[in-house]
């Protein structure tokens, strides 16, 4: 059994590879590499697995599981410009990376005993969203 | 492929296992173990799979999925209270995990279609607490 749980932050980010001249750089990711930068209200649904607990009729104690979510994503990436604020944010801040740094971040200090942390699925727009499946579904 | 229909219902719940504590039970649930429940617009969504059929094109009739979905989980849950009303609630706490487990296990046995099976029963508790069941055997 899955349990989601959404949680919403916005963030600014620029959308620039160090490696790629200022050219290449607008050609790969046009109006996203704009030198300031620019801002999403991400959604994040953060999924876990397991089968409910026969004493609580629970997977994960969902009021845990926010605290966790808050203390190693959202205290980050909320209000925050994911190129300067994020501490070891690896690459560029595509929504893909997002994903990958989210899922890390998550499994680092994994406190819920008998529920793994299944996917992870970032809305960046209404029109673009990543899956990241952690798990074999 | 995949099809899936969703329906909503309105109900009241109470998360409370009579085998704990009162002071248990508040510090597992908190304000979901309130002493006269409380209510939720809960949303269901039904996934079947299955191929479409060569004459008709369709993986399901929608209008008998429909009236399925009714028949066994809103015309039962819809307006009611899920520990007092909706077995087996009385006994199994209320938890979106077991309220979403009980929708299966009434549809399952109704959605065994020549073309297609019942493959996720996913039960918003709000917009931002869902749960994703399906059984294994039944894929």
């Amino acid at each position: 059994m899955r349990v989601t749980r959404v949680y919403r932050f916005a963030a600014s980010h620029r959308l620039h590879a160090a490696s790629l001249s200022s050219d290449q750089n607008t050609e790969l990711y046009g109006k996203c590499n704009n030198p300031y930068g620019h801002g999403h209200d991400y959604i994040l649904h953060v999924s876990v697995t397991g089968e409910p607990d026969r004493r609580t009729g629970r997977v994960v104690d969902i009021a845990a599981l926010d605290r966790y979510v808050h203390e190693r994503l959202l205290r980050l990436y909320d209000h925050s410009d994911l190129n300067l604020d994020v501490p070891d944010f690896a690459g560029v801040p595509t929504t893909e990376n997002l994903a990958v740094d989210s899922a890390e971040r998550l499994r680092q200090a994994w406190p819920f005993q008998g529920a793994s942390l299944d996917r992870v699925f970032i809305q960046e727009t209404d029109r673009n969203t990543i899956e990241l499946q952690l798990t074999k579904g | 492929m995949l099809i899936t229909r969703k329906a909503e219902f309105s109900a009241s719940h109470r998360c409370y296992n009579a085998e704990l504590s009162e002071a248990e039970n508040r510090d597992l649930y908190g304000e979901r173990a309130s002493s006269h429940g409380h209510g939720h617009n809960y949303v269901v969504e039904v996934t079947l799979e299955g191929e479409p059929d060569n004459i008709t094109g369709m993986v399901v009739d929608l209008k008998l999925l429909k009236q399925i979905l009714h028949e066994h989980v809103v015309d039962v849950m819809d307006h009611r209270h899920l520990n007092h009303e909706v077995a087996p609630f009385d006994k199994v706490v209320p938890t979106v995990e077991n309220v979403a487990r009980e929708i299966w296990r009434r549809l399952e046995p109704q959605l065994r279609f020549p073309h297609a099976r019942l493959h996720n029963v996913r039960l918003y508790e709000t917009a931002d607490l869902y749960v994703d069941y399906a059984e294994a055997a039944a894929k």
